[in-house]
């Protein structure tokens, strides 16, 4: 039964690609097959972000337009058997796919794959309405700052709106050290403002600036965010793995200071 | 009391937190947070010519109630105003 995923966040710059990056390699890495689209045609990024850029020959527009099968257009991840990119076109524009044509490329390729990722152009015009025409299931990606947060309150009532079966948030660069000092929106803060299901907290790590620069994806790696992101795949597979509370942190960590200030 | 004395003495998070709720409500009620935040005061000074009122604990919330009838959502001020107590003034 393979699933069709669309990593969205009406907000630009959250992390919607390095999610889909990291997230399509995670899957790919507990066996899945896994297909990656880059959706945002005009301003394609995933190619660079997983280091395929080199590799692309025809594109998504292609696929849709006739110009190639889609076995040419799909770029095999060396690294992982089970990983395949389909890239967007540079120089196109939104206009060049319809939603009716999205549906249809997604459930061409429904039999060959267990999952297929579609990477959300930032925005709620038209690429947006043609990444999640085809998709099952939603990723909401938001960061704990007030402008992310509102976008994606605005985009989980879009999906609501256009029947999306399910939704999860990923809050993305979370800085424990500004969560303690009561500097930054906790987990807990951003649950109760979007009242949707996480199915992932991803710290603010350098290493994923680092990874992005080598066009290596951090998931499984033994960084704090390659684990995150890991713990997100398990989770879309159906497995049961709890959520690390940065409230529980935050309430040891002031227990610990208060005991300090007694001493 | 000067508004802003009181956010310095808040940690930012909190702020941002209650913002964002003030916020969230006014951009689905298509009515701004001074608005909203007019309205509060007002039903709190009212009320509290009445009734002791926690004044911190003060709910309100903009939503829309689909009416029996017809198939109309009209926008409803929801509001959870917690009684301390309620004085014996013999106006009852």
């Amino acid at each position: 039964m393979s699933e069709i995923i669309v990593i969205t966040s009406g907000k630009g710059g959250v992390g919607k690609t390095t999610t889909s990056a990291n997230v399509g390699t995670g899957l790919a890495i507990l066996g899945k097959k896994v297909v990656l689209i880059d959706t945002d045609i005009g301003l394609r990024n995933l190619d660079v972000v997983m280091g395929l850029e080199n590799r692309i020959v025809y594109n998504l527009v292609d696929v849709v337009e006739g110009n190639c099968r889609m076995k040419q257009a799909l770029i095999k991840d060396k690294r992982y058997p089970n990983l395949f990119l389909l890239p967007s076109a540079q120089t196109r524009d939104k206009s060049a796919v319809s939603p009716g044509q999205m549906v249809k490329l997604v459930e061409d390729l429904r039999d060959d794959f267990d999952y297929i990722l579609l990477d959300c152009p930032a925005g709620i015009e038209q690429g947006f309405q043609n990444a999640i025409a085809g998709a099952d299931r939603a990723l909401v990606v938001t960061t704990p700052e007030v402008s992310a947060i509102r976008d994606a309150d605005r985009i989980i009532g879009l999906l609501e709106a256009a029947d999306m079966k399910s939704i999860d948030l990923i809050v993305n660069r979370i800085r424990m050290d500004m969560v303690r000092r009561g500097d930054m929106m906790s987990l807990d803060d951003v649950m109760d403002i979007l009242a949707v299901n996480v199915i992932g907290a991803v710290p603010d790590d350098e290493d994923i600036v680092i990874a992005t620069n080598q066009g290596e994806p951090l998931v499984g790696m033994g960084t704090r965010a390659g684990q995150a992101y890991m713990d997100i795949c398990r989770r879309i597979a159906g497995e049961e793995i709890p959520l690390a509370n940065p409230a529980v942190h935050r309430s040891l960590f002031f227990r610990i200071t208060s005991l300090l200030k007694k001493a | 009391m000067n508004l802003f004395s009181v956010f310095r003495k808040k940690n930012s998070g909190d702020i941002a937190h209650r913002r964002l709720k003030l916020l969230l409500v006014a951009d689905k009620a298509d009515c701004s947070p001074e608005v909203m935040q007019m309205i509060k005061d007002d039903m709190i000074r009212v009320i509290s010519r009445y009734m002791n009122i926690d004044t911190d604990r003060i709910e309100i919330q903009m939503t829309k109630v689909k009416q029996p009838d017809c198939d109309i959502y009209t926008p409803v001020l929801y509001a959870n105003i917690p009684i301390r107590d309620i004085p014996d003034k013999g106006i009852y």
